[in-house]
């Protein structure tokens, strides 16, 4: 019996199974807590108490309402999933699917953490790990535009419409902002450096292709001054605010502003249906923050001292690290959410006058002066 | 593996690329649009098992992100009913399927004709094994097509940047047309 585990063990396949159901079961509960922060913070800035009473069910313990997904989970389950008669039900059966499937496919090529065992914290390791999450990024503009188009009615196709040429405007500006970062990062001199240096950073970034995303963590290991968004400060910007349009969060939730659209490209959704388009937003938005913990903010490591910022050499150190990551994730959640209820939604013409007048022109500006300062540095 | 794969996605291809032009069961402009994409995702996954994994990653992220989402977006807003109600033309349809044959045949006889006939199972088994005794040289590897476009000695400098400025004179000249007053 040992020897069929430790042979099933050694199928690359069953590993990698792992790793993905691992991730999914972190990142599900984390769409569900972040359901649950958005509304307690909400309520907080709004001086309300929000949703404090649902704890463990049959029973009188309330924990803080961390019950609440539980709640709202059979809410969703057990309300009637009503279809108008007048929408087109391929696409309207399918859209929610596609919404939610292009946050979870990203988490495929991020950097989780450093080593459990002798297994690298990355599904799949790819060597053009960031163009990879780039394509997928933009695949994610279609749940929304199907959504729009299928509910074959004014509001979710204005909304449709609207989505389509803010993630369009927004994504340029987001892929530009990270070419900068790559100019720093994807540099063979330090990484055969890091390789001689350090035996276990040479068994984590040894035969990498210089745009994969764990080759931009090393890079970031040494210093807080060597996170990129200390070291590109116009770069994270551009993307932080990139990473919001994306998301449709406020203030650029215009695909789905309720005083003009009623609920935008997912008003004629109930129950589930609606539900995935709810889980696909915060999946999302999990996915942008670890995007950018990864590209900007160090990934999993931490400065402070061997323990956190070299890949780890026992258990332990492997799950503070997948800690360390999910905690910064956290963190970038929290403050989208804090801004979502802050700041006031901006005017359309706003809107693509920021994505195609300021950044675009800002990023550009921001790549050739990088190609400048290390031109300068190098000669 | 790779063999089932491949066949997975060629097949996938060429079923939704028929789907956009000849689909039995809806003429929606916004249905072959779709199925583009598909075909569009089934190519890249051709290119990753080429292991041209740059170019399968923008083929994703330029054709199925971008230009097919720009498509999209102009068949919503022109609403074309009409052409949701054409019926399929059969005779269309088989002069197409003839003219795909003829140049399938074209393509067949010129490989024979190259290489004596097409080549067999394990003539691409060792033509791969010798690609892996250098792996670096893979067309795939990011580094070696940037060096290849960008290398000034005996790259493609100068076919790629006359490339861009015809876009750039193309992107110009439509911004020119669209203006609602002409100068």
């Amino acid at each position: 019996m040992p020897a069929l585990i430790t042979g099933l063990f050694a199928e690359p396949w069953v590993l990698t199974l792992l790793k993905v159901i691992a991730v999914f079961a972190v990142v599900m509960p984390m769409v569900a807590y972040s359901v649950v922060a958005e509304r307690r913070i909400s309520a907080w800035i709004q001086d309300r108490i929000g949703p404090n009473r649902v704890g463990i069910p049959f029973t009188s313990i309330k924990l803080l309402g961390l019950g609440q997904p539980l709640a709202d989970g059979l809410k969703a389950l057990v309300k009637e999933d009503f279809t108008p008669a007048h929408v087109r039900k391929v696409f309207y059966w399918m859209a929610p699917a596609v919404a939610m499937v292009p946050s979870f496919v990203v988490l495929a090529v991020l950097p989780f953490g450093s080593m459990l065992g002798a297994q690298k914290m990355v599904i799949a390791d790819l060597d053009v790990g960031i163009l990879f999450t780039f394509g997928i990024v933009s695949l994610g503009v279609y749940g929304v535009v199907l959504a729009g188009y299928a509910s074959n009615s004014k509001y979710p196709f204005l909304g449709g419409i609207r989505s389509t040429a803010q993630m369009i405007s927004y994504e340029i500006a987001m892929g530009l902002a990270v070419v900068p970062v790559f100019m720093l990062a994807a540099d063979p001199a330090w990484q055969a450096e890091l390789i001689d240096k350090s035996t276990a950073w040479s068994k984590y970034i040894k035969d990498t292709g210089l745009l994969n995303l764990s080759n931009v963590i090393a890079y970031q290991h040494e210093s807080i001054l060597d996170w990129l968004m200390f070291k590109q400060p116009i770069a994270f910007a551009i993307f932080l605010i990139a990473i919001f349009a994306e998301t449709n969060r406020l203030p650029f939730d215009l695909p789905e502003s309720e005083t003009e659209l009623v609920a935008g490209y997912n008003t004629e959704y109930s129950s589930m249906s609606f539900a995935l388009f709810f889980m696909g937003e915060y999946a999302a938005m999990i996915a942008g923050s670890a995007l950018m913990v990864v590209l900007f903010c160090g990934g999993w490591t931490l400065p402070f001292g061997e323990f956190f910022n070299t890949p780890a050499q026992s258990l332990g150190q492997g799950l503070v690290h997948i800690g360390v990551f999910i905690a910064k994730i956290a963190m970038f959640l929290v403050l989208m959410i804090w801004i979502r209820w802050m700041l006031p939604r901006f005017r359309y013409d706003q809107l693509m006058n920021i994505g195609w007048k300021r950044f675009l022109p800002l990023s550009l500006a921001n790549i050739i002066f990088t190609a400048i300062v290390l031109w300068v540095l190098h000669s | 593996m790779e063999g089932t794969l491949f066949n997975i996605f060629a097949g996938l291809t060429l079923l939704s690329a028929l789907m956009v032009a000849a689909n039995p069961f809806s003429r929606n402009p916004v249905t072959s649009a779709m199925f583009l994409v598909t075909t569009m995702i089934s190519i890249s996954g051709l290119f990753v098992l080429l292991g041209a994994y740059f170019l399968a990653a923008v083929q994703i992220l330029v054709y199925a992100g971008a230009v097919m989402v720009l498509f999209l977006f102009v068949i919503m807003l022109l609403d074309l009913r009409e052409a949701a109600r054409r019926k399929l033309n059969l005779i269309s349809l088989t002069m197409g399927i003839i003219a795909v044959g003829a140049l399938f045949l074209v393509y067949k006889s010129s490989l024979e004709s190259t290489y004596g006939e097409v080549p067999q199972q394990h003539e691409v088994a060792a033509n791969t094994a010798q690609a892996e005794v250098n792996p670096t040289k893979l067309v795939g590897s990011t580094r070696a097509l940037g060096q290849a476009l960008f290398s000034k000695d005996n790259g493609f400098i100068l076919p790629f940047e006359m490339v861009s400025i015809l876009l750039l004179v193309a992107m110009v000249g439509v911004i020119l047309l669209s203006r609602k007053e002409p100068r």
